[in-house]
């Protein structure tokens, strides 16, 4: 991989530092059973919970397959202590396959955002206003030249759009979650994730939209 | 402070609270209890076996908590059927142990990967004869820690298995926790014999009925005999009626002596509640979500989550006062725990029932309807 080029990446981003203000953010970062999804939510949750302080709770829904299947993995973001574990209205969904887009996509909540991976997904309903679209996975492979990172790319871009957690957090969660030998290319990826949505000018606020 | 799940939280609760003998065979969604007690247990000084099935598993668990070792194993549905003749054994040969089932939708292989309420009957009476059995039920990773450690210590101190009744939903959730400081845990023991050189050993001799039996573990000096037959005293086989009787009655008997300790009930709003919400384990959280939107829209409803849910606590039920209409039992199952509240109501309230068997949590909105039609 190019360092020079992922240096160049990890240098700007002017963000707002506050997070999101929302009682209840229900995120679901959905894809296939292998494509890390559950890590992926693991890593916002504790970003969540243990980094910004907040109150948070994950849990995970997958297929009996060893690998492949439809997977995912729901997290509830809150100021306040969590009840109910799971969603019960989507504000945001990550979809990483055509499968995953096809069995959860009807989850999202009207005003909610639905995150897309377009390297696998080509038919989005034209029912769902809020969508942001982009390659991650050829992201993953054309920056980072590794597709197993294509989940915290796209993490970084749903933090990035959302500001469900602070980046401080993520990415303090990201070095604590992944796999030692490969912290440095997530810690990238995250970056990339919130290039990805710098570059596009693209804007959603949770908080309008309810 | 860690944010881990809840399969993680029992099995460093299980070291926490002294077991140090796993013996088992891995099976969805309790997979990770093992995983990390095989990690954990060696560096404690305790020993992790995996076994060539379930059955071996808890024979094996049983094996060491005769020789003196606090010992736990888990399981799923399908494993936690093969273990049921053990548990039998377990319980009339008062062997403290711990079995952890998480429960999966059933029945057979049934869903692997899906969460279900639906062995709640089966841990009461999975095996045959009449036996005393506890049963606690945990909805969060906390719970499920401090529950791990109770079902040891009611296990050691009581001498009978314990079993620890979670689901897909509580062992996978990932919640924050915070480990209670080393030495912070109360930690009870199997009583235990003294030697008395002009006396024979009797290792189920006991003081009162309610009184735990002294029994001696393997290799510590007394020479004594354990047989899944109906025992004498001094644990030889014996058929009179009178000593059959006098042994039934005493592995009761210091279960229902003690009932109101054993039994962990969470109480809430229940002051003015007419609606009150009857559940345990994952489904406490629906409960909970929806007593939280009915108060906030002025209907007064109440819930009761069973931590114990056997034996089962009907004081709770004795104890609801008059504005108490109905009760809605809710469970991902065809309906169990509903039989026994129909029976501790003793007819005061009306009972209905939210039942899911579709491998999905019951939503506070399918609770929040039954309850608008009340």
């Amino acid at each position: 991989m190019n360092i020079l080029k992922l240096l160049k990446i990890r240098k700007k981003s002017k963000e707002l530092a506050s997070t999101y203000v929302f009682s209840r953010l229900e995120v679901t970062l959905s894809g296939s059973g292998g494509q890390g999804m559950i890590l992926a939510g693991k890593i916002l949750a504790e970003a969540a919970a243990i980094f910004d302080g907040k109150e948070a709770v994950m849990t995970q829904s997958y297929g009996p397959e060893a690998r492949g299947g439809a997977s995912k993995a729901e997290i509830i973001i809150s100021d306040g202590k969590i009840d109910y574990p799971k969603s019960m209205r989507v504000n945001v969904l990550l979809v990483m396959t055509q499968e995953a887009m096809d069995k959860y996509g009807k989850l999202l909540d009207p005003n909610g955002l639905l995150v897309v991976d377009e390297t696998f997904v080509k038919d989005i309903p034209s029912n769902i206003k809020n969508v942001f679209k982009s390659p991650f996975s050829k992201m993953a492979m054309k920056i980072l030249d590794a597709t197993i990172v294509a989940n915290v790319i796209a993490l970084g871009a749903v933090v990035a759009l959302t500001k469900a957690v602070s980046r401080e957090s993520l990415i303090k969660s990201v070095l604590r979650r992944v796999p030692k030998k490969v912290v440095v290319l997530d810690r990238m990826a995250v970056d990339a994730g919130y290039k990805i949505v710098d570059d596009s000018g693209f804007k959603w606020s949770c908080n309008e939209n309810t | 402070m860690k944010f881990i799940q809840g399969n993680v939280a029992c099995a460093e609760a299980a070291v926490a609270a002294g077991v140090r003998f796993f013996a088992g065979y891995p099976i969805t969604p309790s997979s990770e209890i093992a995983e990390v007690l095989s990690r954990k247990l060696p560096r404690v000084g305790g020993k992790f076996l995996q076994m060539e099935d379930e059955i071996a598993g808890i024979g094996a668990i049983l094996g060491a908590s005769l020789a003196g070792k606090k010992v736990l194993t888990a399981t799923s549905g399908p494993g936690f059927s093969l273990k049921q003749e053990l548990l039998g054994f377990a319980a009339l040969c008062e062997i403290p142990c711990v079995i952890v089932n998480v429960q999966r939708g059933g029945p057979s292989t049934g869903l692997p990967t899906s969460p279900a309420q639906s062995d709640v009957m089966q841990a009461r009476w999975g095996t045959h004869g009449d036996h005393p059995i506890i049963v606690l039920s945990p909805s969060s990773v906390k719970e499920t820690y401090d529950l791990t450690v109770r079902a040891v210590n009611l296990s050691e101190s009581l001498r009978t298995p314990v079993i620890l009744l979670t689901d897909e939903i509580v062992g996978h959730m990932y919640e924050r926790i915070e480990f209670p400081k080393k030495g912070a845990l109360k930690l009870t023991e199997r009583p235990k014999p003294e030697k008395d050189p002009n006396k024979k050993y009797l290792p189920f001799d006991t003081d009162s009925p309610a009184d735990i039996p002294r029994i001696a573990n393997f290799g510590e000096g007394f020479r004594f005999h354990v047989t899944g037959l109906v025992h004498d005293l001094d644990g030889f086989p014996v058929n009179v009626p009178d000593k059959n009787e006098a042994l039934l009655f005493r592995l009761h008997e210091k279960i229902n002596a003690r009932r109101k300790d054993i039994c962990m009930v969470d109480r809430h709003r229940l002051e003015d509640a007419s609606v009150v919400l009857c559940s345990y384990g994952a489904t406490s959280r629906s409960c909970d979500q929806v007593v939280k939107e009915a108060r906030a829209k002025g209907v007064k409803v109440g819930s009761i989550g069973l931590k114990t849910v056997w034996p089962f606590p009907d004081f709770v039920f004795d104890e609801l006062g008059k504005n108490v209409e109905t009760v809605i039992v809710c469970e991902m199952n065809m309906g169990q725990i509903v039989r026994e509240v129909e029976r501790a109501a003793k007819g005061r309230f009306k009972i209905e029932g939210v039942n899911s068997v579709r491998g999905t949590m019951l939503t506070p909105m399918e609770i929040f309807e039954k309850v608008k039609k009340c």
